[in-house]
């Protein structure tokens, strides 16, 4: 595992992380929303723009040759972390977001009333509102697979949710709140066994450790660059060739079509059909640089060393009197695998103000819903904090966050 | 690679051979291949004999780039007489060939006009124009090209 000299030495590559906050050193604890970048996928974006820049696919200049060169070899870096079958089962979009709304949009348009969609109540979001909308349009029904007292989703409330009806199941890797990781690759073979649809959200799971959608056994997988120490604007969708080549585009323009008369269009293969207009190739070359940042750590290696983080932060806040810990526990003598990320609350204390007073000491972490408002409302709470970790964080931040929270209620006048 | 390799005197006379530039009547097996990026547009036809499975013709019309219309020439020679079985393994090895720049000698000796494309490997915004054809009468013969698979010694 990971030694603190290790990460110290790895902290050098993110200059932000020096940053000063009121006089304090940043401790950075918001990776669920954000990672920072390293340094080195800064200075490949640059490079790109100072010596490859053009637009891709679309000439036979030299500077056109470079940029494509640059493209395609990004593709493939995902392709190969993620153990695609093909290099264009990649499909390059801004965010997770975005590669979600293209799964709704166009596996929505084969669906009709009385079919049903099955997601979690863990999910974000982006995972969440884009299937409303399809339900909405389509009369298909959106349901709800619920938690269990360990906040996981058990194999019998799946059970009893799929049917013959069910035509798509969308579920999240890892929750961005309670940690909870599903058993995906058991959970879709028994959605399989209806003919569903399977869709991983990878979002919370791909820059944490090992993933591979062949193992997982989807159809469709999402996950964000940025949330692995690429920029913003360049997220994923794979999707097995076959299933992808019968989807419709989502998006209309240049560089998706085969070819095109005044009244109808015949459309590119994947990936390019989902690719319409000039993509962020800028972004699409940084995520590439940051996988080789990660892969250079090791998968393996991140995981085991932020779940190690998770643990310690988990075992000094419930030492904490009244503070509630939102994540996923462990079955009675069975080991539990956490994403590293921590939902709680101090009691009497509303999130905003926690994140306020923490702020003031130099810790940066969320508050708020954190894009699950269903899942808030469920758990019976109105909102969270959330401190989530990333292989840059210290053992020593994480006990600083442990000593700071241990004082917001006297700071806020209660005892 | 510069210029004169890749407009070499043998592709430049291929683009203009009329030979099998034509349109086939008698055609058993006919489809259209394109480059939407560059604007080659190519219609091929093919002549087969259902007996003895030999393609007894093989022509080509359309509007591309020197290097489209070239290999495409030089392809419907090369598979004019040839078994479909033939043809199918003559596809891959010109095939093979664009994507690793090399064959062994024996297939450099089967494709033979066709290895004056061997160094489009280099160029990968004219590969599309070379493979054109080739790819076209793959799909006429029943055969797609996954030409972007990753294997599972690739991933480790």
């Amino acid at each position: 595992m990971l030694t603190q000299a290790e990460v110290k030495e790895l902290r050098r590559d993110f200059p932000i992380l020096q940053t000063k906050v009121k006089g304090h050193d940043l401790i950075y604890l918001d990776n669920a929303a954000t990672t920072q970048k390293p340094q080195q996928v800064l200075e490949r974006i640059n490079k790109y723009y100072l010596e490859e820049n053009a637009n891709p696919h679309r000439g036979a200049h030299y500077l056109a040759n470079t940029a494509t060169e640059a493209y395609t070899a990004a593709r493939l870096k995902v392709a190969k972390l993620i153990h695609a079958y093909r290099l264009n089962e990649i499909v390059f979009t801004k965010s997770a977001t975005e590669s979600l709304n293209l799964l709704a949009y166009t596996l929505g348009q084969g669906l009709k009333a009385g079919d049903e969609i099955l997601i979690s109540i863990l999910e974000h979001h982006a995972n969440l509102i884009p299937w409303q909308f399809v339900a909405k349009m389509t009369g298909a029904k959106l349901r709800y697979l619920y938690l269990s007292p360990e906040l996981e989703i058990s194999e019998q409330e799946l059970k009893e949710k799929l049917s013959s009806k069910t035509k798509i199941l969308a579920l999240t890797g890892c929750s961005n709140v309670t940690g909870t990781r599903a058993n995906l690759n058991q959970y879709f073979k028994l959605a399989k066994d209806f003919g569903a649809l399977t869709v991983a959200d990878l979002t919370q799971l791909v820059p944490h450790g090992p993933c591979d959608v062949r193992e997982i056994g989807c159809d469709f997988a999402v996950f964000s660059g940025h949330k692995m120490y690429g920029p913003m604007g360049a997220g994923v969708l794979w999707g097995k060739y076959d299933l992808l080549a019968k989807l419709p585009p989502f998006h209309y323009g240049g560089d998706m079509i085969e070819r095109v008369s005044e009244q109808d269009a015949v459309f590119a293969p994947p990936a390019s059909r989902f690719e319409a207009g000039t993509m962020n190739v800028a972004a699409a070359v940084g995520l590439a640089t940051a996988i080789d940042y990660l892969q250079a750590i090791g998968m393996a290696e991140v995981d085991a060393y932020e779940q190690a983080l998770t643990e310690l932060a988990i075992e000094g806040l419930s030492k904490v009197p009244d503070i509630e810990l939102y994540a996923v526990r462990a079955r009675a003598g069975e080991p539990v695998h956490r994403g590293a990320v921590l939902a709680f609350n101090v009691r009497d204390v509303h999130p905003h103000d926690v994140a306020t007073i923490l702020n003031e000491s130099g810790i940066a972490i969320r508050s708020g819903h954190h894009c699950a408002e269903p899942l808030h409302r469920y758990l019976g709470i109105n909102a969270t904090c959330r401190a989530s970790f990333s292989f840059y964080n210290t053992e020593a931040e994480v006990e600083q966050l442990i000593q700071a929270l241990s004082k917001v209620r006297q700071q806020m006048g209660l005892s | 690679m510069d210029l004169k390799d890749l407009y070499k005197q043998l592709i430049l006379e291929e683009s203009r051979n009329q030979s099998h530039k034509r349109e086939l009547p008698e055609a058993t097996h006919s489809g259209a291949g394109n480059n939407p990026s560059c604007g080659d547009e190519l219609e091929l036809q093919l002549k087969l004999n259902p007996e003895t499975q030999v393609i007894e013709d093989c022509a080509f019309q359309g509007v591309g780039c020197a290097i489209s219309t070239a290999s495409a020439s030089i392809m419907a020679q090369l598979l004019t007489g040839k078994t479909v079985d033939e043809a199918k393994a003559l596809l891959h090895d010109f095939i093979d060939l664009i994507r690793n720049g090399e064959v062994d000698s024996e297939t450099e000796e089967r494709l033979a006009e066709a290895m004056a494309f061997a160094d489009i490997s280099h160029m990968p915004a004219r590969v599309k124009c070379a493979v054109l054809a080739w790819h076209t009468a793959l799909h006429l013969l029943g055969e797609e090209i996954v030409d972007d698979a990753l294997t599972e010694e690739f991933l480790d």
